[in-house]
């Protein structure tokens, strides 16, 4: 069996596992579908023979698709092995026991997992966008093929918030926007790009773990903070070598000599004003507007935004620092005899600062986050007494996770779950024409503690035995921070 | 060098798998138990060189038939020639009956070797069958990947001339010039019916601005289509445009219905359901 292919030619893998020789791009597959081009390697992504020939004893090991470790035999009997939810499939109605209801090993504790893909009526998605551009009020319509399929909700810090989905707009409308929004949601969950609408605002384009972009501008970074929160956070990094620090931003434009910060490590007052409307000492708004210029305002000369500089307290050979609060834009100036800053080479202790401002910006990102209760007819496939599983999961006796991946579990009634679609495998969310999102879900606990709770006892089987039997299995690597 | 090919039982202990490279075959046979097993036992036998021998043909077979000359000496491959040779007015390579004709030859070993009373060998969607008189074949069609849900069934009898059903659509294995979520179609045997289903899907076929296509070597360096555009991706599209597209797939379907060339034939697009020829038993599924 051939694991490196026969060679390469501009970025062409040559397979030699059969007769075809298919030549395979990079990140594609062959005719196959069973042999492909990943980081320039010749990968077999096809863990169903793996997982027969590891369970007849034969065969070479073979590395997945993502995974730094060969899969060795022992991974099914001994390693931690999660059989997730994706593509279990569910039982109907809701009372029949879930697929899957595996027991295996943890830690000398015997431990049963319920498995089965939920089918979620009740469900939506938070978004939480890095960006402080204005997308569109709260709470605007948010439209996609000019269906509402949710809402701009309260704004968090650095972060535009979206409120998506929910069972009224998943069926307590037409059929056309329940259907729009089943589908934005399950690609957004699938950590595909969708493009929205804001009634009043922006067209935006989110994924998961991917930065946002706003009216055709993908942003870039989040900034440190706000002009004000930057000399907060930097003013005495500044004091010996700055006479003046001026923060440009489209919110909050600080002054560092006029800002408590300034006052605190006692700068002298420079005299240099900057237009806008002062808020408190040192912080002055609307001096700049978002855009693509400097530090993500619409300001392409910083000196622009100073409206005089007082002859009677500022001096020849003040040393002024302008820059942004992403420290991506930055200009050193020196005022000369008339008082006009002249533009100079930037010191290095200053430069040092300044690079440390970028160095504090993180990329700008989008985060999905998938939200459903699992508090309904779901939980009759796991235990003829459903409240019983869910007072499990409140006493955190039970652990549930979503194709593998941990949950946060609301406090309160039922079993209300948030979930970070990145730490999911590819492709987990599906859809029933309802519409309703299907996702996996699993209930991790221990044996004792599910006969206790009136589980399926009779229906458990050996994980083993069930990965053994399965025509279909896809292996990938543990997300897994627990 | 290569792979063996390898067959074993499913889990049912009833249906037989054979697979090399991107050939996979669910076979299975009816009858005496002793003639089941002797059916497979040539399966396998005739499956050892099929993939190796076809391979050898891969340079005529990738090529546009109008233009070809000369023909191949592989019977997979003759074959696939055959099929297509009906459809010459148009581009077409053999490759677009490649399944159906392996299919076909796998079949043609079971019931030749062996005493079935019915037999099937389904590659991946395309299937041929054998029916002796009295028995029957139920075969379900799932519309659309996207939805999975059996959308019409049809009923196959031995007095009904089809023997190969084949499905071709944009979100399948294969690439496709149309949008199609899926054609399927019936015809005389299995290579005829998948290279009947290609064309037919093809044409299936709007102009929008929404619709991603790429040119197929693009994908695939090596792919027969070169460089005409092969469909990645449909919106949701209006029903006049969906209807539209229909027309023109089932015109195609029409006229290779009348020119003998398939029995009859469904087509599917965005929940919109086409069908073309009397197909025995069939119902439709409520939506």
């Amino acid at each position: 069996m051939s694991d490196a292919g026969t060679g390469k030619e501009n970025g062409l893998i040559r397979c030699d596992a059969c007769p075809v020789l298919c030549r395979i791009r990079e990140g594609m597959t062959g005719a196959c579908d069973r042999y492909g081009n990943f980081d320039g390697k010749l990968t077999r992504i096809d863990p169903v023979v793996v997982c027969q020939k590891l369970l007849d004893g034969e065969g070479d090991l073979v590395p997945f698709v993502g995974a730094s470790e060969t899969w060795d035999g022992s991974l099914i009997s001994d390693a931690p092995t999660f059989l997730t939810g994706i593509g279990a499939t569910t039982t109907y109605p809701d009372y029949k026991p879930a697929p899957y209801i595996v027991a295996s090993e943890i830690d000398g504790v015997d431990m049963v997992t319920v498995v089965s893909e939920g089918v979620f009526s009740y469900c939506g998605v938070k978004v939480k966008i890095d960006t402080d551009a204005y997308i569109g009020p709260e709470p605007a319509a948010i439209r996609v093929d000019g269906e509402q399929i949710g809402h701009v909700t309260t704004a968090e810090y650095g972060s535009q918030m979206l409120a998506i989905g929910g069972v009224r707009h998943l069926t307590g409308g037409t059929k056309k926007e329940g259907t729009v929004t089943c589908n934005s949601m399950m690609r957004l969950c699938n950590k595909e790009a969708v493009q929205m609408t804001i009634d009043g605002g922006a067209e935006i384009i989110v994924q998961a773990g991917k930065p946002p972009i706003i009216n055709g501008v993908q942003e870039e970074r989040m900034r440190v903070g706000c002009g004000s929160a930057t000399v907060g956070i930097f003013a005495p990094q500044w004091k010996e070598h700055v006479d003046e620090v001026i923060v440009v931003d489209d919110h909050i434009t600080a002054v560092l000599s006029e800002h408590q910060a300034g006052q605190f490590i006692d700068m002298k007052p420079a005299g240099i004003r900057v237009r806008g409307r002062r808020s408190t000492l040192g912080r002055y708004f609307q001096v700049a507007d978002h855009g693509a210029g400097w530090g993500g305002t619409d300001i392409s000369d910083p000196l622009e935004i100073i409206e005089k500089i007082d002859p009677k307290i500022a001096w020849p050979g003040l040393r002024l620092l302008m820059v942004s609060t992403t420290g991506q834009d930055a200009a050193w100036y020196v005022l000369d005899e008339d008082l006009k800053p002249q533009k100079q080479g930037m010191p290095q202790p200053v430069q040092k600062v300044v690079d440390r401002i970028g160095e504090n910006c993180e990329p700008a990102l989008c985060t999905v986050m998938f939200m459903a209760g699992a508090g309904g007819s779901l939980r009759a496939g796991v235990t003829v007494n459903p409240v019983r599983l869910t007072r499990s999961v409140k006493d955190t006796l039970t652990k549930v996770t979503c194709g593998g991946a941990p949950v946060f579990v609301w406090p309160g009634g039922g079993i209300t779950l948030l979930v970070d679609v990145t730490e999911m495998p590819d492709q987990s969310f599906g859809y029933v024409p309802t519409p309703a999102l299907v996702a996996p879900i699993e209930f991790t606990l221990d044996r004792k503690l599910y006969e206790d709770i009136g589980g399926y006892s009779d229906r458990v089987r050996d994980l083993g035995e069930v990965v053994g039997e399965l025509d279909n299995v896809r292996a990938v690597p543990w997300a897994g921070k627990h | 060098m290569f792979e063996d090919p390898s067959g074993r039982f499913l889990p049912d202990g009833k249906r037989f798998q054979l697979r090399q490279g991107p050939i996979d075959l669910i076979i299975e046979a009816f009858g005496a138990q002793d003639q089941i097993a002797r059916a497979y036992e040539n399966a396998q036998a005739r499956f050892q060189t099929i993939l190796i021998n076809l391979a050898k043909e891969l340079g005529y077979l990738r090529k546009d038939l109008r233009y070809s000359n000369g023909s191949p000496k592989d019977s997979v491959a003759q074959r696939m020639v055959e099929a297509c040779n009906g459809h010459r007015d148009n581009f077409v390579t053999p490759m677009a009956a490649v399944a159906g004709a392996v299919a076909d030859e796998i079949l043609d070993t079971m019931i030749g070797s062996a005493d079935l009373t019915k037999a099937y060998v389904n590659n991946g969607g395309d299937i041929a069958f054998y029916l002796s008189r009295g028995s029957k074949l139920n075969a379900g069609i799932v519309g659309s990947l996207e939805l999975p849900k059996i959308t019409a069934t049809c009923e196959f009898l031995h007095d009904f001339s089809a023997r190969g059903i084949a499905t071709s659509g944009w979100r399948g294995r294969s690439y496709s010039l149309g949008i199609a979520d899926s054609v399927t179609v019936l015809a005389k045997n299995a290579a005829s019916a998948d290279v009947a289903a290609t064309l037919i899907a093809n044409n299936v076929n709007v102009e929008h601005a929404e619709i991603v296509r790429t040119p197929a070597c693009e994908l695939n360096p090596d792919h027969d289509l070169k460089d005409r555009l092969v469909t990645r991706r449909v919106p949701k599209l209006e029903r006049v445009l969906i209807c539209k597209a229909l027309d023109r797939g089932q015109t195609v379907a029409k006229s290779m219905l009348e020119a003998g060339l398939i029995e009859g034939s469904f087509l599917y697009l965005q929940e919109e359901f086409r069908t073309v020829g009397e197909i025995p038993g069939q119902t439709m599924s409520v939506k």
